[in-house]
């Protein structure tokens, strides 16, 4: 089982617990400060990290995470470093670390060198954003073995035979996105979202994490509450882009990783 | 060159190892619906291409001539040029034979919001134009940089009666007006219809965007086989996205014809401010299909650079990336001081202000055309006219503009 999977089981022994997985670009405002704020979140009681590298052209993704984006492309960050970033952290937690990218700069890298690069850092799962299963098989295919599970997006628009299709090659978790939108957008129907989750669950036993749009501890307590975790993303980058390189910005973040975290509790 | 069929894409958007669909899990279910309403209504319903023929023939104007430009050809003293003039199509560029094509489908998907994006403004004018006839709501997404640039196509669209969205983000040009669309399609996926202005995109936009542009080659080949009673012996045209060039050469793949794909080489390839995609670019992916595409090393986008706003694109349709690799097409680079050359060139001899996208690939028939024999054909798609540009040409006679 992965760490991913072992995390979830965790979990899931601790009945009351959810998962909560949060997001921040790599090098958001430089990469030594990504370490200490990775390292914050973990300490604070983040589940899983999924560690966003930088693309000049995010698409799916809104202002605040663009804004991230462009700060860390400003600093140099490249892949190289986001995976020696992940290694770094690796070296002082064991949180399940997650990398989360548009395919670009995956492809430029090439799959087959990136996958021994990641097993070496000690990620445990990938997330591509623009990499449907329609195009997934030139990147897996050569992939030297299953020591990383590739994390799955099902969206609001996906219909039911589709599902079925997307999960048969996913592992760790299903990241289920709560709405059709860019990340940080506004707005929730929960009960979609709770009637999403079961459709997923028809599929498969894998964990459903729900993201884009939560950022209050009400939604966190909400989505918790009929699925098996929550994805935290523009809310923390939104902190790191208002506290900048600073003190008060671990702090702040450790307090909101707290507040969601007893939000989950509830 | 053969006369075997060319039969690309797949059936999943692939031309070779190009095209394809990479975009987020929320755009998939919405391609599919495009592809298999596309399928369809477009090459399956002759009551779709019946309506569009009316709409072509008696909006847009079709078919444009095909002129043969004796001042030029004579002027400098080479092969005959013959001119296809979809600058006198409605709108004045080849645009609208897309976007009416694509607004059409919308209506019969039974959608009633519009979204495009555009760079110089033509595709922008189009789509608007296309909505205001067929009476759909219309966004149009453009760079800050291109609304400056295009400033009076900026009011067109608006008289047009569409929304005209300012994109700040990135170079605020073509690439960021095409981010900011998408993204405001994965929020309203489920009722608008994204008009792509070029053979760019996830599939089926490629092949789609060629169907409806092919109509350019089918009349270009009518036509010079009227005229000549023969083929022609070179076909050129200019390579942004590149739905203009593929319109052109579509219907004579097969055929024993010298094809020529022109980019813009901005302030020269060497200098990096290009537009050269194909010619110093390399295999990526950019908005939803594998292509080449103007990067670092590191997979980051770089910014393109060319005085012509339709051409200043990192990216390029994936199957001009196939037609390269197969060498069946050749691509060169020409300079904005080269175009704008051409630009004048054309305006003094024939009376006719070509857009600077078009003058590119004229900058290139004059080069071409200096080295072959009285008795070769060269056909080079007019794609656009230039008034759009005069501000842009008015400033460059100033003394701006010379190649570094």
């Amino acid at each position: 089982m992965s760490e991913i999977g072992r995390k979830f089981e965790k979990l899931r022994n601790n009945k009351t617990e959810k998962a909560l997985v949060g997001f921040v670009t790599a090098g958001d405002p430089d990469l030594e400060f990504s370490l200490e704020i990775v390292l914050t979140l973990a300490r604070a009681g983040v589940d899983i990290i999924e560690l966003g590298v930088p693309f000049s052209d995010p698409t799916a993704d809104g202002p605040v995470i663009q804004r991230a984006s462009m700060r860390s492309l400003r600093s140099g960050t490249t892949l190289r470093d986001v995976i020696q970033l992940a290694r770094s952290v690796k070296k002082q937690t064991n949180i399940p670390l997650v990398l989360f990218s548009y395919y670009n700069p995956l492809f430029r890298f090439g799959a087959g060198k990136l996958y021994e690069s990641l097993v070496d850092a000690g990620v445990d799962g990938i997330l591509v954003v623009d990499l449907p299963p329609e195009e997934a098989h030139e990147f897996l295919v050569q992939w030297s073995g299953n020591e990383i599970d590739f994390i799955r997006l099902i969206a609001p628009t996906t219909p039911p035979e589709r599902i079925e299709a997307i999960v048969r090659d996913a592992s760790g978790f299903i990241y289920l996105i709560s709405k059709t939108g860019v990340t940080g957008s506004k707005g929730l129907d929960y009960d979609e979202i709770s009637s999403m989750v079961q459709s997923v669950k028809v599929y498969t036993n894998l964990p459903v994490c729900v993201g884009f749009g939560i950022s209050e501890p009400e939604q966190v307590r909400k989505i918790s509450a009929i699925a098996d975790g929550i994805v935290i993303g523009s809310a923390f980058v939104r902190t790191i882009e208002k506290f900048g390189k600073s003190d008060e910005l671990l702090e702040q973040l450790e307090k909101q990783v707290k507040a969601y975290k007893q939000a989950q509790h509830r | 060159m053969s006369n075997t069929a060319y039969l690309q894409p797949d059936n999943r958007g692939h031309f070779g190892p190009y095209g394809g669909r990479y975009v987020a899990e929320s755009l998939m279910p919405a391609l599919l619906e495009l592809e298999e309403a596309f399928r369809e209504i477009v090459l399956g319903d002759p009551s779709f291409s019946k309506e569009m023929e009316k709409y072509l023939r008696y909006y847009v104007g079709r078919p444009t001539p095909l002129y043969y430009a004796q001042n030029l050809s004579d002027h400098i003293g080479g092969a005959k040029i013959y001119l296809k003039r979809e600058d006198l199509a409605h709108t004045g560029a080849h645009k609208i034979n897309n976007t009416i094509g694509q607004a059409l489908l919308t209506k019969r998907m039974g959608k009633s919001k519009v979204i495009a994006e555009t760079g110089a403004g033509q595709h922008g004018v189009a789509t608007a134009t296309a909505a205001a006839l067929l009476g759909l709501e219309c966004k149009i997404f453009m760079g800050v940089e291109d609304i400056k640039r295009q400033a009076p196509n900026v009011k067109r669209m608006e008289l047009l009666g569409a929304e005209v969205i300012p994109v700040e983000t990135g170079t605020g040009t073509l690439k960021d007006a095409m981010n900011e669309a998408m993204r405001h399609w994965v929020s309203t996926v489920r009722d608008t219809f994204y008009v792509i202005g070029s053979v760019a995109g996830p599939h089926p936009y490629p092949v789609m965007v060629r169907e409806f542009q092919r109509v350019i080659g089918k009349e270009a080949k009518k036509q010079i086989l009227e005229k000549e009673e023969r083929l022609p012996d070179v076909l050129i045209a200019c390579v942004g996205g590149g739905s203009n060039s593929m319109g052109l050469f579509y219907e004579f793949l097969s055929d024993p014809v010298e094809m020529i794909g022109v980019e813009a080489a901005g302030r020269g390839v060497k200098t990096g401010k290009h537009a050269a995609t194909l010619g110093a670019g390399a295999i990526g992916v950019l908005h939803g299909s594998k292509s080449y595409v103007l990067q670092t090393d590191d997979g980051q986008i770089l910014e393109a650079h060319s005085v012509s706003a339709g051409l200043d694109y990192p990216g390029v349709g994936p199957e001009h990336a196939y037609l390269k690799d197969i060498g069946r097409v050749r691509y060169v680079a020409v300079t904005d001081f080269e175009a704008l050359d051409a630009f004048h060139t054309l305006s003094r001899q024939e009376g006719i202000l070509p857009a600077l996208e078009s003058s590119h690939a004229l900058a290139h028939a004059i080069k071409e055309a200096a080295n072959r024999s009285a008795d070769t054909i060269i056909i080079v798609n007019l794609s656009g006219r230039g008034d759009k540009d005069l501000e842009i040409v008015l400033q460059h006679l100033k003394g701006d503009g010379k190649d570094e």
